[in-house]
Order: structure tokens, then sequence, then C-alpha cells
């Protein structure tokens, strides 16, 4: 089984605030970091080979420092990792990405199973993994959250929708992304450790790639980020006042004199 | 393409650094330096009073295809029955459409679906229809393979979906088709007065950022939009509108996937999505056997019952209860938070409720920034009272 994991290097954003002040970013000591999404979809990997015997291949388009996240990924169990890194890949919105991605994963020749996070953590888009299927023109399941059985070529899948979930099957080769139910990721062994320390990571630019400049980054990318700003919080509220019991019951005749809540 | 930094007209201030929503910039003996990663979005050239940073646009070619005409609606229907998000699309698909002089579309697949007529009601010039059989599910090659033929043979301008499980996972394919721009979980849809562009913007970076987008050279444009952020409209029964039958062709539009079975996830008998009151619970709830409590204050209420991540992740409550960034979006017209934080990614599901009510016994709880009415108290004692009451009066 020759299973590829896409991931992406993502500022560890959840610690980010807004200051009152200035309006501004506050982002001390924000490092770079394996998008927690994609950790899963590494994990899912790894149980796959070990369940089925196989390989696996980390893939990351990046600035050269996404290295770093294909060696930590190295420690928790895959295989082998490829950085795809060339100043043309600069500014790639979702349809550049996966174009640049499909061009890799064509390279390899050999794939089974892709395996995306669900989304990132700064783009929050979730759109590589569908638009990665269609460019290599193979089957896709959406936000699996359990692989149930891989047999003959097939591979049947829970994944979660708004109301519950879906059990499908799909032939392989095939896409899929996978969300944080899915398992938990295991932290890195110490040959995992020595093996990401020693690991050569090849690079591939666009021209290993063979890719057409006008493809990729941002002259590749539809679409164009023109204005960024930050929300505003709308409005402050009232806080009850009295014994918890007046508050209580002072909540609900408001909300009745208001008629949110019908009564009396 | 790219960015130039004149170091001659840099005086060092700093201005731009918090600009950046990369924190890519840095001072270096008083001189700005950027760090790998840009992805040239242009934040800090406006932050610049010394015209220091310069963003070179790629050459654009012209504004693509003048032949691409009309707002398209995609209409998400479970079991026959239209999802709520199909009519706050065509509430906002119709401004769009009224502003471009166009007409507007919706497109519908399903089985035994019988609101064409009340799609016309709410705005919609042209119903385009295929209804099958094969199609009562959500079937995701099927969606796509429909949806690709559709546009290649109208060619609409602008192409809406709602941002629910299934329109993130189709609608992208279908982009990814057509070779054209597709923005996710947009909160906001306008058109550029002076270009007639789509002008697309959504939260990114947990929420903590929002961009505008445009898809300049590519059709159609295309977004997919958060549930509830736009209000449903009022029906017209006088519109006129013309109904479409569209052929389902069984030999062309096949899939590869199957759909082996359904399970049904909600433990509760109102949905959230439809819910006008919801009562949600987060960490503070404390473990599975105290959302009995919630329960029981929903049931007086007539409520829903949602939830913030944590609850989720330690099995008290089922994920399609979870409310935020990475669950469901919902705008009741009572909000319920009891033992939230109110963290941006649970903000992100729920802050454009009508009325929201926190329930907290930390005063400096973020919730309460947003909260209409808030109770800086132990939700165990003020829940019990409050259903005290309800049922006593
Ligand atoms: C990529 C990403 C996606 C995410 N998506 C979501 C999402 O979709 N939805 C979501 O909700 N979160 C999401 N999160 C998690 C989010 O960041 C917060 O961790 C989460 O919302 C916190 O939940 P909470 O408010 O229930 O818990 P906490 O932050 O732990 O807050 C518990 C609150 O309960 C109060 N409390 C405790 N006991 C009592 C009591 N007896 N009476 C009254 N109050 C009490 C405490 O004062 C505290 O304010 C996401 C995070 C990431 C990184
Ligand atoms: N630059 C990238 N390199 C490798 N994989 C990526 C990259 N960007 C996105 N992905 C994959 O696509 C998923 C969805 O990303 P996004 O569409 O950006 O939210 C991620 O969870 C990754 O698995």
């Amino acid at each position: 089984m020759n299973i590829v994991v896409c991931l992406k290097q993502v500022p560890g954003t959840t610690k980010v605030n807004i200051d009152p002040q200035t309006n501004t970013l506050v982002r001390q000591g924000i490092k770079n970091i394996v998008n927690p999404f994609d950790t899963y979809a590494l994990e899912e990997g790894v149980r796959i080979k070990e369940r089925y015997e196989g390989k696996v291949t980390a893939i990351s388009m990046g600035p050269p420092q996404a290295e770093e996240a294909l060696r930590e990924v190295i420690s928790t169990g895959a295989d082998e990792a490829i950085l795809l890194s060339d100043s043309a890949f600069a500014g790639a919105d979702t349809l550049a990405t996966s174009h640049t991605l499909a061009r890799a994963i064509n390279k390899l020749k050999q794939y089974d199973i892709i395996i995306c996070g669900r989304q990132t953590i700064d783009g929050d888009t979730g759109q590589v993994g569908p638009e990665l299927a269609e460019m290599l023109g193979i089957p896709f399941v959406a936000y699996v959250s359990k692989i149930e059985e891989i047999d003959n070529g097939y591979m049947r899948v829970k994944r979660m929708v708004e109301d519950g979930h879906e059990v499908i099957e799909t032939p392989l080769p095939t896409v899929i992304t996978v969300v944080k139910e899915i398992n938990v990721p295991r932290l890195p062994s110490l040959r995992g450790l020595a093996k990401a320390r020693s690991a050569v990571i090849p690079i591939w630019t666009a021209q290993e790639l063979g890719v057409d400049k006008n493809m990729v980054g941002l002259s590749g990318s539809a679409t164009r980020v023109i204005r960024v700003f930050f929300p505003q919080r709308v409005h402050h509220g009232e806080i009850l006042q009295g014994d918890l019991e007046s508050q209580a019951n002072s909540l609900i005749d408001k909300l009745r004199e208001a008629k949110i809540i019908s009564g009396s | 393409m790219g960015i130039q930094i004149d170091l001659d007209k840099c005086v060092g201030c700093g201005e731009c650094l918090s600009s950046c929503p990369f924190g890519l910039l840095e001072i270096i003996a008083e001189k700005v330096y950027l760090r790998e990663g840009c992805t040239f979005c242009g934040a800090c050239q406006e932050a610049c009073d010394y015209q220091a940073i310069l963003i070179e646009a790629a050459a654009e070619a012209p504004a693509a295809g003048d032949s691409y005409r009309g707002v398209w609606v995609f209409a998400e229907q479970r079991n026959g029955k239209l999802k709520s998000v199909a009519y706050e699309l065509l509430s906002r698909g119709r401004q769009l459409a009224d502003t471009l002089g166009t007409e507007l579309c919706v497109i519908c697949f399903g089985h035994g679906i019988n609101e064409a007529q009340q799609l016309i009601a709410y705005g919609a010039d042209k119903v385009y229809l295929m209804d099958a059989p094969a199609l009562s599910s959500n079937q995701d090659d099927l969606y796509t393979k429909g949806l690709v033929e559709l546009i290649e043979k109208y060619k609409p301008e602008i192409v809406i979906a709602g941002a629910t499980s299934l329109g993130r996972s189709f609608i992208p394919r279908v982009a990814a088709i057509l070779k054209t721009g597709l923005t996710a979980d947009c909160t906001g849809l306008e058109i550029d007065p002076e270009t007639g562009l789509l002008l697309q913007t959504r939260p990114t970076f947990g929420g903590n950022i929002m961009a505008t987008i445009i898809c300049q050279t590519k059709r159609p444009q295309m977004s997919t939009v958060r549930p509830r952020v736009f209000k449903k409209g009022t029906p017209d029964g006088r519109r006129k509108g013309q109904v479409i039958r569209v052929d389902f062709n069984k030999q062309r539009i096949t899939s590869r996937t199957k759909l082996l079975s359904f399970i049904d996830d909600i433990i509760e008998a109102v949905k959230l999505e439809d819910a006008n009151i919801i009562v949600s619970g987060g960490r503070g709830v404390g473990k599975a056997e105290n959302f009995q409590l919630l329960e029981e204050l929903a049931g007086v209420m007539g409520a829903a019952l949602g939830s913030s991540r944590p609850p989720v992740d330690d099995g008290w409550v089922p994920y399609s209860h979870q409310v935020g960034q990475t669950g469901k979006t919902v705008c009741p017209k009572l909000y319920i938070a009891c033992g939230i934080s109110g963290a941006v990614q649970h903000l992100a599901g729920m802050q454009t409720s009508d009325t929201i009510v926190a329930i907290n016994n930390d005063p400096d709880a973020p919730i309460f920034e947003v909260a209409s009415y808030g109770i800086v108290g132990d939700l165990f004692k003020v829940v019990p009272m409050l259903i005290k009451k309800l049922k006593n009066d």
C-alpha cells in the first residue's frame, strides 16, 4: 500500500489575539507547527501501513523552513518526505497548491491512498484535498472519521456529515480528508527522532516537477486577497445584578418582554 | 509579480510589522526585512506611510469572459426537503443579480422536490431541477458532474453554495474541474461598483482576521457561504419564473463512490440549524451526566441542545451538536451559553445569534463580551432556577 500524506507548516495561531488598543495581532513567541489536522492524516497513514504494509510518503509545499515539519513527521512514522519548494510556488491559492501537489504525486507514480487534513488553521479552506482529487482524476471522500476496511482495491470508510455519519465505499486510488475523531496521533519515538535527524529530504522545484510557471504560485492562482482587516467585535451587553435567584428571574422576564420567549 | 522593499524609503518606523497576518516582517538595523512565506496580500503596503513597500501585481489578463452571465445558487436538499441555507443564499443572490442587472437561477438536484414554485416566490428567475431517485441522497460524484455540465452549458458568472459538509466537499471539485477560483466559507458577498467583481469576504486564522478575495480572470466566480449569515427573505407568491427540468443522464453522470448507509446521530427532537432557541454547554458542565440538566432546560424552552468542542472531544455529546468553526454555524433567536468561555472558534459559530445569554462563573470570560445578558454565577445553581421560574409561571 503506497500512502501519501499532504501536510502544511502553519503558524501556531490559536494563541493569536487582538490588541484592543492598536487593533492589531498580538503574536508573541508564535512558532511554526505542523497543521494540527494534518497530524491526524499522518497518523492514519502510519496505521494503514502497520495494518496492511506499505510505505508512507509525506509531501509539503512551502518555503525552505517547512523542512522542519517534514522532519517532525518522520519522527512520528513517515518513511519518506519530499519538500516542494520554489520561489515560483509563493502566493499560491488552493487551485495552484493542488495543481503543484498533484504534479508531485504524479511524479511519485505509485499511490493508493492520499490523505489530507480536513483544513488548515491559517487558510481554513479545506479545499486542497477535494481539488487535488480532481487534478489527479480520482475519487474523493471528505471528513473521514474511520477507515473500516481496505480490501481488494476498495476502501470502506465512515465519514462525518452534519446530522450523522455516512458509510462510503470507494475504489483505490482515492483521496480522503480526515477529522480529528479518527485517531490519537502518537508521540515521536527515539528511533524516529534519530531517523528524522539523519533523513535526507529531497527538494523538488518547479523545474523538477516540470510545471508551467503560470499554473503555480501567485501566477497560477485564480483568487487574490485584496484586503485584510480585523473583525469588529460587536456590542457589549448587560451583566445582570442582584442575587442569583433575582438575576435568573429578571432574565426570564426580560426575554419575555422582548418576546424572545413566550409565556406569562 | 512579487514584493519589493525600497530600503532608501524605509525609515524603520515598524508600522508595518503588526499589519502582516503571517508575522513575516522584522526590523533589523532600522530597516524592514521580510522572511519567506509572503502571500502578497498587500496589508503591509497599506500600512506603510512612506511607500517603501510595493506589491507588483502580475500582469492581469483582462477580466474574463463577458459571455458569462447570471448568478446561480446551488440549493441543497436532504430527502427532498431544501435546507434553509438555500433560501438564505437566494435572498443574497437576488441582491447580487439586481446589482448586476442579470438573472438569478437556482440549481437543485434531488428526488421528489416540490419547492420549485417556492424558490421562485423567494426570488429565483429560473429553477434548474434535476430529479432522479439516484440523487435523493447527497452523492458527491453525481453532484460534481451534474453541476459541471450545467455550468459549462449555461456559463453563469457567479455560483454560490452553502458551506455545509456537502458544499465544502463537492464544490471545490467543481471549481478544480473548471480551473476557476473558489472562496471558502464566506460571510460577506458584495459587488464592487467599479469593476462589477464579486467581493468575497471570509474569516481566516480561526476568525482572527477577515480577508476580502476576488477572482478576476477566471469564470465563474465561486464561493461557499456559511449558513445563517444571510437572512431568508420574504416570499412573493405573484413572482413569475421558469422551472426547467434537466435530464439526469445515467450514462454520463455516474458515481465511483458508493453510499452504503447513513447513521443518524442527533439525540434531540429539535435540529440545531432549525432551532429558534439553543441551550449550549461547555467544559464547565463538567461531565456527561450533567448535560441532563441542560436537556431539561432545553425541554421546557422547546430548545435544541448545543455544545462547545470539549464536551464533544470528551464524548459527552455527539459531534453533530458542536457549534463553532469546526462545527455548525447557528443563528437562533436565543442562544444560552452555559459554562462556555467564548473562544474565537466557538464565537465563530454563534456570535450572530439575535440574543445571547451567558452563564459563567468567571466574570472575565470572553463570552460576556458578546452576550446580550450575562449572569456571573454557578450554572448548577442558575440553570435549576431558570427551569423553576419557567415551569412555575
Ligand atoms: C482549529 C480549531 C478549531 C476549533 N473549533 C471549535 C469549534 O468548532 N467549536 C468550539 O466550541 N471550539 C472549537 N475549538 C476549541 C476552542 O479553541 C476552545 O478550546 C473551546 O471552545 C473551549 O470550550 P469551552 O468554552 O467549553 O471550555 P473552556 O474554555 O474550558 O471554558 C469553560 C468555561 O466554563 C466556566 N465554568 C466552569 N465551571 C462552571 C460552573 N459551574 N458554572 C458556570 N461556569 C463554569 C469557566 O469559567 C470557563 O469559562 C477549536 C480549536 C481549534 C484550534
Ligand atoms: N502547502 C501545502 N502542502 C501540502 N499539503 C497541503 C498544503 N496546503 C494544504 N495542504 C493539505 O490540504 C489540506 C487542506 O488545506 P486547506 O485547503 O488549505 O485548508 C491540509 O490539511 C493539508 O493536508
